[in-house]
């Protein structure tokens, strides 16, 4: 039996206002517990919520972003549940009215690109947290999330396989932070999805029985949920079972998705119209402030640091893919000339520790001064690339300068011509018969001497000199 | 010096020529709380802060505001900081808010004394404020008998000459059938007239706050301080905000006054509608004209109202679960479990009835039958309303089918029976118009009350309307005699 996945994604995006979406109260991350919290956010009896303009003003240029319909006038719904972290006992959302209709992503999996349509995105304030473990006997509830704004985003069941879900939610992450809609921090959840995964026979124009994979947070687990789901559901189908229509957990420790509530227990939410909001109606000036301040989007970068860099157009794609790099880019950019050797570095040392750790640029220690001032001190031949590679190594750890790290660790590179003839001398003096090798032929053996030259100067020897010297010594 | 029954306006003079020192007016009013505790219209008094208020303005008494010195008690369901506000309900006989509600803000700034918390129907859901947690208010005018609802401790605290002011709060007639039932004036401004920040919620989309006072023009007086955008409250109005008192006393030769043929005023008590016939008599002669009108959809405001009320107090009274403020149940065994009990042991029968109605009015299946619908008819209504008063200036009606009545006589095999109280006052929330009730006699020792209803943002024209009738007649000077009660 052959089979198809079907899967539509709900991706919650937190917007990166400084606000709340109903509050004034900070939205800042990593606060002491409970203290981005007004009398708003906690649900007091007698508050009422007003809007922050500023979570409309992304929400549109998100819709804009993926040439969606913007609805002007939207309305804020009431959905009811309770729960100990959520303070009202209703969650402020959009239900009938949505702020964005509509649209499309483009995503690129392994060699093709595919369209993926966009049902609708809206807005709504996200819940507080409950920690379960850390006091015996309670549990702890921090409201400092409770409110923060997220716009979410349904894409239809259009997407095939767990690769094209994790390239969708990375061309999400692309668009949201080179909005600067969100900081798209999965980490810090930022950005996170709902997967609902169904199975069907192959040519079937039904879907199946859906599951839904609840609150997933990187990249790689997308991919490893959705895969443990998939092959969950065909072993169902193939025994000639049905699949139940549930909500299910994805537990990373044990690589498996687990049954979290099914249908018949769902929430009735008894959503209706917010009646502490007035309609929020967006006028025409306002959409075309919001155009008019576009930010440029990668593609356009691409064409300008080829102009303004004179970097590669392989280069200028790579470093434009990723906000943060571009921004990265830009900044280190201004304090340093050279260019290219800047996007040889972003791309090449830096990109590799990126990927290694899993994280973005602005999460890690390495600071646009400190990048700027590696480059340039390989640049300026005050370090050679290797000895370069070896502080960038201890600058992702300590986030100290290079400039520290090349004075108490005596790196400065050789270039004294008199220092380093010295030096080859000596190698010369001390391995005769490689050198009588040399001489007969085995230019091979040239490589040996320099190395021989860098052992004794631990590296610092500048390279070009060492070559030069050399080269006219064993004439 | 003797203060009670007294009106602001009375009281400002009295201060101003030094007849009374603000502290010693405040003292007054305090003891006349003391002495007629037996009513019951207080849940808690605010004497140590109000009197050291008092204190501090010295021999200070002239002020520009006219509300400077002169006592007021507040509806408890409007938060004071640091002084307790309960709702009348146990779920909050705890509760100490952090901050202030606008309303009340706003009249203190003005330097009016609060005194105390007035008593009410738990989370104002009742018209005979017997659903108290605190126990039933009773009727200055009548032992017994109810002052009415839900801001009964409000009203009697007026009537009984204790204040000559207070805040109420009304959703389907909570200050106009109080205030008629204790013979004084109460006015419901136009809906986001003044700002419900610090309110606690019953119905949002039709609560008001709005002042209880023994004349129009002291409504007016508090009505100048409460009014006004605020921008906590988006749904509060953003329009001007005129002087409720300098128009006041405008003749009102040529205004047109409708009659709405829906109310069939045949069916009252004979001697209600007598009162009735007198009092068009009294506009009559101030020049006034009146012409029938008709509201085809009105018959449907209490039903649409009962759709619309309960779903979202449903709603709105999910956020007392135990959990941060409020009072929670010992000896859980759950999330669940605390949710239960809490709420069980926390809320009284009438606030359970309504949360179930509306949670009800809204559960998956029955939204389209209950709550759209019920707000489709308030569309209508409202529509009504627009229709009628393009030709007419003001709708007068009774404020109540009947006088006050003895506790425990209505409602507790059927509540509906109690729900029909509101019946004259229902319309105007649901279309968010202004409306005052006027003492306008009594029957058998017992007040009864003129509803006036107001177009949009037309409360002067209400208190002018309202102004000229107390100037030509002495309804609103009756005193009870409280003698049972000290």
């Amino acid at each position: 039996m052959s089979w198809e996945t079907v899967i539509g994604l709900e991706t919650h995006v937190q917007l990166s206002t400084k606000t709340k979406l109903f509050s004034r109260a900070s939205t800042a991350f990593g606060a002491s517990p409970n203290t981005n919290v007004n009398l708003v956010d906690c649900g007091l009896p007698g508050v009422l919520p007003s809007v922050n303009k500023e979570a409309f003003y992304k929400a549109i240029r998100f819709g804009i972003a993926i040439d969606a319909q913007i609805n002007q006038v939207s309305i804020f719904d009431r959905k009811n549940y309770f729960y100990a972290d959520l303070p009202k006992g209703y969650q402020i959302t959009q239900m009938e009215l949505p702020i964005v209709l509509g649209g499309s992503i483009n995503i690129v999996s392994g060699e093709t690109t595919k369209t993926i349509n966009i049902t609708r995105a809206h807005l709504e304030e996200d819940a507080g947290k409950s920690i379960h473990d850390e006091y015996d006997g309670y549990s702890a509830i921090d409201l400092n999330r409770a409110g923060t704004p997220l716009l979410e985003i349904v894409s239809e069941p259009e997407i095939s396989s767990a690769k094209e879900a994790v390239a969708y939610m990375k061309a999400m992450h692309q668009l949201v932070t080179y909005l600067d809609v969100s900081d798209g921090n999965m980490a810090q959840g930022s950005l996170r999805c709902d997967a609902n995964v169904s199975i069907r026979k192959k040519g079937d124009k039904d879907l199946g029985t859906r599951t839904e994979i609840k609150n997933i947070n990187s990249f790689k687990f997308i991919e490893k949920a959705i895969n443990f789901e998939i092959k969950r559901q065909i072993k169902i189908l193939e025994k000639g079972e049905t699949v139940t229509q549930e909500t299910r957990l994805y537990d990373s420790s044990k690589d498996e998705t687990r049954s979290m509530r099914s249908k018949e227990f769902a929430n009735d939410y008894r959503y209706f119209p917010e009646p502490d909001l007035l309609p929020v109606v967006i006028s025409d000036e306002e959409i075309k402030r919001i155009k008019d301040e576009f930010p440029e989007l990668p593609s356009e970068k691409e064409m300008r640091y080829q102009q303004d860099f004179k970097i590669s157009a392989y280069d200028a794609q790579i470093i434009a893919s990723s906000k943060s790099m571009a921004d990265f880019f830009e900044a280190a950019a201004e304090q340093t000339g050279n260019y290219n050797l800047l996007a040889n570095w972003l791309i090449g040392e830096i990109s590799a520790y990126l990927n290694k750790e899993l994280i973005e640029i602005n999460e890690s220690k390495l600071s646009i001064a400190n990048v700027a001032i590696l480059i340039n001190r390989i640049d300026d031949q005050t370090i050679s690339g290797k000895i370069g590679k070896a502080i960038f190594e201890e600058m992702c750890i300590s986030g100290i300068s290079p400039d520290e790290i090349i004075e108490s660790q005596g790196l400065k590179q050789i270039s004294d011509d008199g220092a380093i003839e010295e030096i080859i001398n000596s190698v010369i003096n001390d391995n005769p018969a490689q050198v009588e090798a040399y001489l007969g032929g085995k230019d091979k053996l040239f490589g040996f001497f320099v190395g021989q030259v860098m052992k004794l100067t631990q590296g610092k020897a500048n390279p070009k000199t060492v070559n030069a010297i050399l080269k006219e010594k064993l004439k | 010096m003797n203060i009670q029954f007294k009106s602001i306006i009375e009281l400002r003079a009295m201060l101003d020529n030094k007849s009374i020192s603000i502290s010693e007016l405040i003292h007054e009013s305090f003891l006349l709380a003391k002495k007629y505790n037996e009513l019951n219209c207080f849940v808690t008094m605010n004497e140590e802060v109000g009197q050291k208020k008092a204190d501090a303005a010295g021999s200070n008494n002239k002020n520009s505001s006219m509300l400077f010195g002169i006592p007021l008690a507040q509806k408890d369901l409007f938060c004071t900081e640091n002084l307790r506000t309960t709702c009348s309900s146990k779920i909050l006989s705890n509760f100490i808010p952090p901050y202030t509600a606008t309303a009340v803000k706003k009249l203190e700034d003005a330097g009016s004394i609060t005194i105390g918390k007035t008593n009410m129907d738990e989370f104002a859901m009742g018209s005979s404020n017997e659903t108290s947690f605190f126990g039933n208010v009773h009727n200055p005018w009548k032992k017994g008998y109810v002052p009415g609802g839900s801001s009964g401790g409000s009203a009697a605290a007026v009537a009984a000459g204790i204040v000559p002011a207070a805040t109420g709060t009304d959703t389907g007639g909570s200050i106009r059938q109080p205030a008629a039932h204790c013979g004084i004036t109460g006015l419901k401004p136009t809906y986001g007239r003044v700002s419900r920040w610090g309110m606690i919620a019953f119905a949002s989309s039709l609560d008001q706050a709005g002042p209880l006072a023994r004349t129009a023009e002291d409504c007016a007086i508090l009505l100048n301080s409460m009014s006004g955008y605020d921008s906590k409250d988006t749904t509060s109005l953003n329009s001007d905000v005129p002087d409720f008192l300098a128009n006041i006393n405008q003749p009102i030769d040529g205004l047109k006054i409708g009659i709405i043929k829906e109310f069939n005023l045949n069916d009252l008590d004979s001697e209600v509608q007598a009162r009735f016939e007198e009092s068009k008599k009294t506009y009559e002669k101030l020049g006034a004209k009146f012409i029938e009108v008709s509201l085809p959809n009105i018959s449907a405001s209490v039903p649409t109202y009962y759709s619309i009320a309960p779903a979202e107090c449903s709603s709105n009274l999910s956020r007392f679960d135990g959990v941060r403020f409020g009072h929670r149940a010992k000896n859980t065994t759950d999330l669940n479990d605390l949710y239960i009990k809490s709420r069980s042991e926390g809320f009284g029968d009438e606030v359970k009835r309504r949360i179930l109605i509306g949670t009800y009015a809204l559960s998956a299946g029955y939204y389209d039958a209950y709550y759209k619908k019920a707000q489709q008819v308030r569309r209508l209504i409202k529509n009504d309303f627009d229709q009628v008063f393009q030709s007419v200036d003001v709708l007068m009606t009774p404020t109540s089918p009947n006088t006050a009545f003895e506790f425990g006589s209505k409602g507790m095999q059927n509540p509906v029976e109690l729900y029909l109280e509101d019946l004259f006052t229902i319309s105007s929330n649901l279309a968010g118009l202004p409306a005052i009730s006027i003492p306008h006699g009594q029957v058998n020792s017992l007040p009864v009350g003129l509803q006036l209803i107001g177009n949009f943002l037309k409360e002067d024209q209400l208190l002018n309307t309202a102004h000229l009738f107390q100037k030509n007649s002495d309804f609103h000077l009756a005193q009870p005699s409280l003698e049972d009660f000290s």
